[in-house]
């Protein structure tokens, strides 16, 4: 038997981007377009799934389609030529930026899109956990939508008859099993769908950043539950920008970048790199989070007023501007939150004034505006990441942008001219106080 | 070299029954009915949430499977029947129109939820894998149970109008077979088509109210011309409204020709809505 559980092949996918909004500022210039309209929309529409393959490619094998010069702008590579094997009972990490293809690779081992080129070999039942809660819907019992979310997991009703009773157990909420979920609690919900992903048993297992939910009592059980599924000799792939969890999780880890694998080896080895690739693009924001929800979309979002992705900071007791602009397709309420985490991923400090002020606004369907002035506390030297979410809170995440920003922290100086850094274990603040030396 | 690595893991793929291949599709495909099996308990759970969900928090609850084609009879035998006297071939025109309206608010409803269906899953459709065919199929199935209340209703009418039903009654499996086939095959055309262009969601219903009066819902098929009634039957719900009252009314003679055309053009639908929607299926998770 083999024990290569999956074998990528130099897989690619490529998306059209686009469905961009053309601006008139003539009367006469808007009219004429509206009148064109239908056309052009169809033309756009339709190029949504095409792509011209008559590109001059170097030789004729199909599968090279390196991005040529000529191609359109619209189109982005979100992975180029991957190659990569696991093999059976690894648990491997995929890390890599934002928009470095770890989703779409997720998306493509689990089947929801296809690739445009390459080859991937999977041997073993395949589930994968992309996000919890999948299809529940609020007027079933809990009951119900455990049958229902396990199926569309991909298990079988008999597989969940047997594992009914652990299921609900796991989650604690046995008294409410017969109820609606739309009478749980926010925290209810989330603990009974991800029950039922907890157990499933498949032999593969895909997993995408869905361990940052519910309360932290119920993430240690959940991530007890996924130490337990990893040691029972599963192959899971596990992305998450956690670098903590990842360490604890895995032994392996790939590393992406631009669309490509930048490393594949041991855990330690590849988060190190991560930090340092990192390292390279000091620019800071390290993606602009323009993302659509069901709920919201999110059109521009700027840090202390400044259009560039670089943003000088005067020094380390400051403000943070934050802005995000975005559009509202049905009422919400959101707030601004922000976490500032370590190297190695775990938040170390947490800004919230929907939960600490009871601030959270309604917002009607249109455009917002959010706008926040963080007051940083004073780090130590080194590098930090601040990561940004709108939410309602404890309620529900309308939209993240983990590890959004990048700080470089100079630190503050003592009086032999050095700086206190936190890479030598000094921690992360420098705080202020009083002491009288009585001798 | 290449061609025997090939072989050799389709061979894989034979023995060992989780064996997967993943490469770029292309081509036309017809249904990959081992796939569906696989997945008959989400097939099922879905039409049951569908069902189960539909009347959920109203007051009537499934009373509203017979209240909307009971008043739109009433609202027919006044306006058609009494103000413009449409020809309802001797019978009382409420019988006659709720007869036709049986099958025709099972597909207009099966239609139109069908066709919406892929846009409504769009949550679903990019986090998880599942075989997409069951999206457009599960309204045209759970629609069933309103169909079979409305049909109740009907033999109800039928005694109390004293009309008792012929021999043929026995052909409306077949004719909800046809049916059926019908509604799945717009509705996976149509929906598949409204994941990329949302403009097919907005002629939906507008379509679905004009294409009953190219059904013979409100007046008979025979008062179509004679030199007509071919192209007429192009039209499936032609043959399946004027076979249901042939079947259970008695007014005509079971319009064989008519059926069997329309037949052939539900099954022409179906396949053709089938390979497209399987064709564009992969797209589907980049579109949405």
């Amino acid at each position: 038997m083999n024990d290569i559980a999956i074998k990528v092949e130099n897989l690619s996918k490529r998306y059209r981007i686009g469905l961009q909004e053309e601006m008139h500022d003539t009367l006469v210039g808007a009219m004429v377009d509206w009148l064109k309209r239908p056309a052009h929309n169809f033309r756009r529409l339709r190029r949504l799934t095409q792509f011209d393959d008559n590109v001059p490619v170097a030789g004729d094998q199909p599968s090279v389609l390196a991005p040529s010069s000529s191609e359109a702008p619209d189109i982005i590579w979100a992975l180029k030529d991957v190659s990569f094997e696991v093999k059976r009972g690894e648990v491997v990490g995929i890390i890599g930026r934002n928009g470095a293809g770890k989703s779409t690779l997720l998306k493509i081992l689990s089947r929801i899109t296809h690739p445009t080129s390459g080859r991937i070999e999977i041997d073993g039942r395949v589930s994968s956990l992309l996000e919890v809660g999948t299809g529940f819907h609020p007027e079933l019992t809990g009951r119900e939508n455990i049958y229902l979310n396990g199926t569309i997991l991909g298990m079988t009703r008999a597989e969940i008859d047997r594992k009914f009773d652990e299921i609900v157990d796991f989650s604690g909420v046995e008294k409410f099993i017969d109820t609606p979920v739309k009478f749980y609690s926010s925290g209810m919900g989330v603990r009974l769908a991800f029950s039922v992903a907890a157990h499933l048993e498949p032999e593969i297992l895909l997993v995408d950043e869905v361990l940052a939910v519910g309360d932290a009592e119920f993430q240690k059980k959940c991530l007890g539950k996924m130490d337990e599924v990893a040691g029972e000799g599963r192959t899971v792939l596990f992305v998450s920008h956690n670098m903590a969890t990842i360490r604890q999780l895995c032994e392996t880890a790939i590393l992406f970048d631009e669309g490509g694998v930048e490393m594949k080896g041991g855990v330690d080895c590849c988060i190190e790199k991560y930090l340092e690739t990192s390292e390279q693009r000091f620019g800071t924001i390290l993606q602009h989070g323009v993302k659509h929800t069901d709920d919201i979309s999110i059109s521009n979002f700027q840090v202390n007023n400044q259009p560039n992705d670089e943003i000088s900071l005067a020094d380390t007791d400051t403000e943070l501007i934050v802005d995000v602009w975005g559009y509202a397709h049905h009422p919400v309420i959101l707030c601004q939150e922000a976490r500032i985490v370590n190297l190695f991923g775990e938040n170390i400090a947490v800004y919230s004034p929907g939960h600490m002020y009871g601030l959270p606004l309604p917002y009607p369907i249109g455009d917002f505006h959010i706008h926040s002035i963080i007051k940083l506390p004073r780090l130590t030297k080194g590098r930090y990441f601040i990561s940004f979410f709108l939410t309602h809170p404890s309620v529900k995440g309308y939209w993240d942008f983990p590890n959004g920003l990048m700080l470089e922290v100079e630190g503050v100086l003592t009086k032999t001219g050095n700086a206190f850094e936190s890479q030598r274990g000094v921690g992360y603040f420098v705080l202020d106080g009083e002491t009288q030396y009585d001798q | 070299m290449m061609d025997a690595e090939i072989t050799h893991s389709r061979q894989k793929e034979l023995y060992s029954p989780n064996f997967t291949v993943i490469e770029p599709e292309t081509g036309w495909q017809l249904i990959n009915w081992r796939e569906l099996w696989r997945y008959r308990d989400l097939f099922f759970f879905l039409v049951w949430r569908d069902v189960k969900t539909r009347y959920a928090q109203s007051i009537l609850g499934v009373g509203w499977a017979v209240i909307q084609p009971l008043f739109t009879m009433v609202v027919f035998t006044i306006v058609f029947g009494n103000l413009a006297k449409v020809d309802s071939e001797g019978l009382p025109y409420a019988i006659f129109s709720y007869t036709a309206l049986v099958p025709w608010t099972y597909f207009s409803g099966s239609l139109s939820s069908s066709s919406s269906s892929l846009l409504s899953a769009r949550g679903m459709i990019s986090k998880v894998y599942y075989p997409r065919l069951v999206i457009p199929v599960a309204p045209v199935l759970s629609k069933l149970i309103d169909f079979g209340i409305a049909l109740l209703i009907l033999f109800g009418l039928m005694l109390w109008f004293r009309v008792s039903p012929t021999i043929w009654a026995l052909s409306l499996p077949l004719l909800i077979l046809i049916m059926m086939l019908t509604a799945t095959g717009m509705g996976m055309w149509l929906t598949a088509l409204a994941i990329q262009y949302r403009d097919i969601n907005y002629a939906t219903g507008f379509f679905v109210t004009l294409f009953m009066y190219a059904s013979p819902v409100v007046y008979a098929a025979s008062s179509v011309p004679e030199q007509y009634r071919t192209w007429y039957a192009l039209n499936p719900m032609a043959g399946v409204i004027e076979g249901f009252r042939s079947a259970l009314l008695g007014s005509n003679p079971m319009p064989w020709e008519m059926i069997g055309i329309g037949a052939g053009v539900s099954l022409l639908l179906f396949v053709s809505g089938a390979l497209y929607f399987r064709r564009m299926e992969r797209i589907f998770a980049d579109v949405v």
